[in-house]
């Protein structure tokens, strides 16, 4: 089975400085990965890159094109709309249909709150909807950055199963945090090795006109 | 496309999303201008055509930081920028949004914000049509301000000096061919180059936001 994404040799560089260098790994069909590392070091930057959202100074990202669902610190979540018409923005930007939407919602139990504004909800719950809103993306990859922030224990828990459930099917997922996600079975890499030595140059000049149309 | 221009339509709608403001601000630009210069109605009549296209391209102003610096904000921006509708897509669709919910106000309500100003009757048809050629420029071109301003806080105030500018060929023509209609001589001319700049403005904009979008979210 192809893998779903290989990194080799990477090196990412976050405000002109390089971040970690030398990064590889693969990520298999029904395989999790999870990053570990000192603050600073990378991580977010990282997962960024192989999001798509930014270029790696060095070394190959090879992924399947619009495969990647990102999930970063913050959830973009229009406090304006309730939380199934969140949710079903980003399933229609995804083409994903209403069927998706309500298992998206039962699956982190959102059943009861679906018809709440989400300024109304808490931390925790908000949480849980911007990983809802990975269910109804229909993506493979998963690149998740500390998606436990704020969850209590039971909803740690509902992450887990939702987690596996989608290696499962065949997903994957990339996951930055630095606490436990219940998740025995995943592999673990520690990217303090990576360090970048901070008197390399960041790479290509930066600032090239030609920059903003690669 | 349509997914993020009726979420946009919707959000505007909601509380605190501001629908109706530049129409507010447009009716209280024309409402102090015959305060200030004077009711008689000659001179006013005069400076109408540039009074009301000066108000109508302010009142676009006011809302153009909302197109991209809320989502910028909560992260929406990177969600959108991996989703599968291109960047581009994004910015017409904002920007779309950003007219029906400002600009097309501006151009219902103009024809009778003109009687404040003593517009020649003759003129308002050339005003609605001039405005409704003219503003979609103004919303496209605000969206362009807005992604290169997207991750500055408070960016409101750099994004007005950005944008004015660029909004003077519209300004020009617009007014010109209110003026020529006031004066019951044929705008064809100004108006083919109002519809002429709108054209340019909505075929290259959205490739320009789109690229500055992509610097600014690295």
């Amino acid at each position: 089975m192809a893998p779903l994404l290989t990194v080799t040799m990477l090196a990412v560089a976050r405000g002109g400085r390089r971040a970690v260098e030398g990064v590889s790994f693969q990520l298999d069909p029904g395989a999790a990965l999870i990053l570990r590392g000192p603050n600073g070091i990378g991580k977010t930057t990282l997962l960024r890159t192989v999001a798509g959202l930014q270029d790696p100074v060095e070394g190959r990202i090879d992924l399947v094109p619009d495969s990647v669902a990102y999930a970063g610190h913050a959830d973009g979540l229009k406090g304006a709309l309730t939380v199934a018409e969140n949710l079903a923005f980003w399933a229609q930007l995804f083409g994903a249909g209403r069927a998706q939407v309500d298992a998206a919602l039962r699956a982190l139990d959102l059943g009861d709150l679906a018809d709440r504004p989400a300024a109304m909800l808490s931390a925790g719950q908000r949480r849980r909807l911007g990983l809802a809103r990975l269910l109804v993306t229909g993506r493979p990859l998963w690149v998740l950055d500390e998606p436990t922030v704020s969850l209590d224990a039971a909803s740690v828990l509902l992450f887990a199963s939702a987690v596996r459930a989608h290696l499962a099917c065949g997903g994957a997922a990339l996951i930055a945090t630095h606490v436990d996600l219940g998740l025995p079975e995943a592999a673990v890499l520690d990217l303090t090795p990576y360090r970048a030595d901070p008197a390399r140059p960041a790479g290509r000049a930066p600032a090239s006109f030609d920059e903003a149309f690669g | 496309m349509k997914a993020v221009f009726l979420r946009d339509l919707r959000l505007a709608f909601r509380a605190g999303g501001g629908v109706g403001l530049g129409l507010a601000f447009f009716l209280i630009v024309c409402t102090l201008v015959p305060f200030g210069v004077g009711a008689g109605g000659d001179i006013l009549s005069r400076i109408a055509p540039g009074i009301m296209w000066v108000g109508a391209l302010l009142a676009c102003l006011l809302s153009l930081d909302r197109i991209f610096a809320l989502d910028g904000e909560d992260g929406s921006l990177d969600l959108l920028a991996t989703a599968p509708l291109p960047l581009e897509g994004v910015v017409l669709a904002k920007a779309a949004a950003h007219w029906v919910t400002t600009g097309l106000p501006l151009v219902v309500a103009a024809p009778l914000f003109g009687l404040l100003l003593h517009l020649p009757t003759p003129a308002l048809p050339w005003l609605l049509t001039s405005l409704a050629l003219g503003t979609p420029a103004l919303s496209m071109l605000g969206a362009f301000g807005a992604a290169l301003t997207v991750g500055v806080r408070r960016g409101g105030l750099l994004l007005s000096a950005l944008v004015l500018p660029l909004y003077i060929p519209t300004l020009i023509f617009g007014a010109e061919t209110v003026r020529l209609g006031a004066a019951g001589q044929d705008p064809a001319t100004p108006l083919a180059l109002l519809a002429g700049i709108t054209l340019a403005v909505v075929a290259a904009i959205p490739f320009a936001a789109a690229a500055a979008l992509r610097v600014n979210l690295r």
